[in-house]
Order: C-alpha cells, then sequence, then structure tokens
C-alpha cells in the first residue's frame, strides 16, 4: 500500500492503486501514471463494443476506481485523489479478462443497450431475480457477461447482468437484491 | 409521565392528536424518477395488481394498500423507493437544483438523500454524510439500487464537518470549500415516529432531550457555516419537543448569519407555525415560520420543519 503522501514522490517505483481512496481514470493511455489503470477512452469503448451503448451516454460522467479495477461512474467532477466511502455508482470490474458490468450500471443504462441483451419471458425473468440459473439454449448470441431484460410498462427494461455460458444463462443478481416475485 | 400529554398547552383537537398518535401508518412509495415515469411506474403497479392511492399533494407519492413494496417488479427495477409521506417535506423545502452543490448532514438511511438526488436528477454534487458507519451502508444499499450518480458518501461528525477531502485550500479547480445548500435531518426523541414505531416514547426522557438538543444546535451551526451567503439551509426533525426544534432554530439565529425563511408546503397538506414560547422560554418571532406536522392534520407522522438562508 502506497502512503497517498509520498506518491509520486517516490521515484523508484510506479505510482499504485490505493484501495483506500478515489483515483479519477486517465483520459488516455498516453496519461496513464499507473500501471493497468484501464483508461476512460477503454471503458466508453467497452460499454459500445459490448452492448452498443452511446458514447454519449457517459458524457457528464467522470469515471473512477478504487480498489483494484472497480470502477465508478460520478456525476460531476472532484478533486483527486478522493479519499470518501464512495462516489457515484460502481458500474464494471476490470483488471482481469473478461471485464463485469454491476447489477447498478445495467439496471441504469442499460435502456439504451442494442447487444448482448437477452430478452427473458415472464417465468424466465422471475427465475433471474431469484438469482437462479436456467438452460436457454435458444440464445444465440456471444458468450460471457450479458443484459438480461424483460417486458415491463410498454417497455424493455433489463433486469440485471447475466453469465450465459455452454447453453445456460447464469444469474449474478446480488443475494441482498434477490427476489420472489412470482 | 406520558411524554406527549405535554403538548396539550400547544396542539388543537388535543384528543384527534392522541388518537391519530395510536394509529398506525400506512405503507408508502415515492416514484424514483430517475429511473422511470411516474406514469410507467404506476403503470407496472397496476399490471402487478398492487393496490394504491396518490396521494392528493403529489402524483409520485402512493400510499399502498397492503403489502410493502419490496416484492414487487417495479421495486426490484429502482423506481419505487419506500418513504414515509411526511419526510418528503424537508427535501422539497431545500428545493436544490440541478448542477447545485448540496450536503445532506444526517443522511442515513437516505430516504431523503435519495429524494434530494431526485430532484437535482442526478447532476451537480449531493454530499450524504452520516457518523454512524453501520447506517452509511444502508444509505449505499438504497442509492445503488435506485441508480444514483451524483453522490458522494462520508463518514463525519456532523458538527465538525471538514472539506478536506474535497480539496479544501488547494487550488484545484474541483474543490469543494462550501455548499449550495444544506439539510439538516437531525437525530432526535423520535416523538412523532410512534405511529411506526409504538415503543418509540418507552426510552423517552427529558435527560435524552437534552443531550440530543446539544448535538442538534452544533449540527445546524456547521451547516450555516458551511452554505455560502445567499444559500439555503433545511433543518427538520420527527419530533414535537420544542426544545429539538424552536429552541435549537432560534439558538443558530443568535450565533451564525442566518435568518428564516417562508416556506409553503404543497397545496392540500395542513401545517401548524412554529410556537414563540414554551416553558418560560421565549423564541425568535421568526421561528413562527417554521412547520409543525401533527399526525391528525393529514394522517401522516408527526413533523417539524424550517428553512434559513445564510445571510452572512
Ligand atoms: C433522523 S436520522 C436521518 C434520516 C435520514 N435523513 C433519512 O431521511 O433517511 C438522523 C441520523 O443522524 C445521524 N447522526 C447522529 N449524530 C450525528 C453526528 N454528530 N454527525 C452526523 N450524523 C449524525 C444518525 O446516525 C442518524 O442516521
Amino acid at each position: 500500500m502506497t502512503d497517498p503522501n509520498t506518491d509520486g514522490v517516490d521515484g523508484d517505483s510506479p505510482p499504485e492503486n490505493d484501495g483506500h481512496r478515489f483515483d479519477r481514470l486517465p483520459a488516455t493511455a498516453a496519461e496513464r501514471e499507473v500501471p493497468g489503470r484501464p483508461t476512460r477512452a477503454e471503458v466508453v469503448q467497452w460499454w459500445e463494443q459490448r452492448y452498443g451503448i452511446p458514447p454519449a451516454t457517459w458524457e457528464e460522467h467522470t469515471f473512477w476506481e478504487k480498489g483494484n479495477g472497480k470502477l465508478w461512474a460520478f456525476a460531476a467532477d472532484v478533486v483527486s485523489p478522493i479519499p470518501v466511502e464512495s462516489l457515484g455508482l460502481r458500474i464494471l470490474r476490470t483488471r482481469q479478462e473478461h471485464w463485469k458490468p454491476s447489477t447498478d450500471a445495467v439496471q441504469r443504462f442499460g435502456r439504451a443497450a442494442t447487444e448482448n441483451v437477452v430478452r427473458l419471458d415472464r417465468t424466465e425473468a422471475e427465475r433471474f431475480a431469484r438469482g437462479e440459473d436456467q438452460e436457454l439454449p435458444r440464445w444465440d448470441g456471444d458468450w460471457g457477461y450479458v443484459i438480461a431484460a424483460h417486458e415491463i410498462a410498454d417497455g424493455v427494461e433489463p433486469i440485471g447482468v447475466g453469465l450465459y455460458l455452454h447453453g445456460e444463462l447464469r444469474s449474478t443478481v446480488p443475494k441482498g437484491r434477490q427476489e420472489d416475485l412470482s | 409521565m406520558q411524554p406527549l400529554e405535554r403538548y396539550a398547552s400547544i396542539v388543537d383537537e388535543f384528543d384527534a392528536f392522541r388518537a391519530a398518535c395510536d394509529r398506525p401508518l400506512p405503507s408508502v412509495v415515492r416514484v424514483n424518477t430517475l429511473k422511470a415515469s411516474i406514469a410507467r411506474a404506476r403503470a407496472a403497479l397496476d399490471a402487478d395488481n398492487v393496490e394504491y392511492e396518490a396521494t392528493d399533494w403529489h402524483p409520485g407519492i402512493l400510499r399502498l394498500e397492503e403489502r410493502g413494496p419490496g416484492t414487487s417488479w417495479p421495486y426490484f427495477h429502482g423506481w419505487l423507493h419506500g418513504q414515509e409521506e411526511v419526510s418528503v417535506l424537508p427535501a422539497l423545502a431545500l428545493d436544490p437544483q440541478p448542477g447545485d452543490v448540496v450536503w445532506d448532514a444526517c443522511a442515513a438511511p437516505g430516504s431523503k438523500t435519495t429524494q434530494l438526488a431526485d430532484l437535482m436528477d442526478d447532476r451537480g454534487v449531493l454530499l450524504g454524510n452520516d457518523n454512524n458507519l453501520g447506517r452509511l451502508s444502508a444509505l449505499r444499499h438504497n442509492a445503488e439500487r435506485l441508480g444514483i450518480t451524483n453522490l458522494v458518501v462520508t463518514n463525519q461528525d456532523a458538527r465538525n464537518f471538514s472539506f478536506k477531502p474535497f480539496g479544501d485550500r488547494t487550488d484545484d479547480e474541483n474543490r469543494i470549500e462550501a455548499v449550495d445548500r444544506a439539510l439538516v435531518d437531525a437525530p432526535c426523541s423520535c416523538e412523532g415516529t410512534i405511529r411506526k414505531n409504538p415503543d418509540a416514547l418507552d426510552q423517552w426522557s427529558m435527560d435524552h432531550v437534552e443531550s440530543v438538543v446539544g448535538i442538534q444546535k452544533g449540527i445546524l451551526r456547521r451547516a450555516v457555516q458551511a452554505t455560502r451567503a445567499g444559500g439555503t439551509v433545511v433543518y427538520s426533525t420527527c419530533t414535537f419537543a420544542p426544545e429539538e426544534n424552536e429552541a435549537v432554530l432560534n439558538h443558530a439565529l443568535e450565533t451564525e448569519d442566518c435568518e428564516l425563511r417562508e416556506w409553503e408546503p404543497p397545496a392540500g397538506f395542513e401545517t401548524d407555525p412554529g410556537i414563540t414560547e414554551w416553558d418560560g422560554d421565549e423564541y425568535d418571532p421568526s421561528v413562527e415560520l417554521a412547520h409543525r406536522v401533527y399526525p391528525h392534520r393529514n394522517d401522516t407522522g408527526g413533523f417539524f420543519c424550517a428553512k434559513l438562508e445564510v445571510t452572512g
């Protein structure tokens, strides 16, 4: 763990990620100081490539890292680094092979998605909300993290993040949010 | 002594007041318009066969007939948040605008914080603070479920809240050194929650009231100091005790640069004015501009709410 006060002063080792505070993401790779830290450009591009979420969705938001690879979106800008309990909404887990979006991010921003959205019928949606895994052979899109959605009140609404593998849709709805809605 | 008997001399229709305090409170939800329009949330409740009635003063505040909101699709999606009807008032009085910097000094578990975020259209900076870490995790959970992105959560004693984490006294262009508006929804003796928690008054004692008064005064003073000149501070409690209400305002008026301001609750919501005399003490006449909410007037919990402008 680096001491925030000596960060960047110590010339021997590069600055590290510090799990006790939020650091703003660099805009691009050219501005990156902390090794392995994703850039704003990569994050915006990832949402677009994986889910078709337009980059303009994030225009008003700044992106932050706290903890190894956990990214947060904040509606304004503040000083960086900032030692607070939380900052905006946790949207994404990075620094691993397959980046994983959060339930909160998908519920808030997933309506704009056009790709890798798995539409569930009533019973399937109820299973998903309970946190259950289910066979879903009809899906012929990508494997990996998908947005599970259903139709409600005349629109398609994202429910959460599914992991699709070998014909099975796994629900990643966190325990505290699982609900029996049948 | 039954603490509520203290108020026989200041509450009109005291019998109706006592009777209302004995009735349970209806379950109420607020639509989170950051995630769904009021019309869409109501359509989803209809489709789920959840019976409700909109309050006559706000189409997005719904009284449910029966079950709690937790087990319905619109709740799962974060379109609804359970919030007592009367507790909607302070955020309306504060009237935050998108782009403002707002401090919620005693924020957990966040009913009012999340309502403030909604009123701000999730823009600007909302500082949600509480000194109780356990309660802060409930605040975070609620804000996440509702999809709020403009909230910064801090864990400080509000009496000496510091902007140091926000770059106070640096030349960083993103520093925050004062706020446009502050809400002090103070810890209190909770007399007004008797309809929700029938044992709310079991622990009541004058000693407890006096100890909490010191905290209330300290937090309100700090809120006035932390707000820019011309900014707004709202003070609210869920108690009837004048020691915790008008007397605390009086103390802020005497020690800090601020003045009471008139504020009208939504049409159809009936309140009583603040009182200027209690138990041999006299308060600044302007505390009359504060609002006392008695349970028998609107069939809600009890409440107190005042709006101040910072002048110095
Ligand atoms: C009435 S409750 C707040 C309810 C909240 N505003 C809401 O609408 O959900 C009062 C809160 O003040 C907090 N508190 C008590 N003393 C405090 C202090 N000195 N500094 C900051 N918070 C304090 C308590 O932990 C409690 O969560």
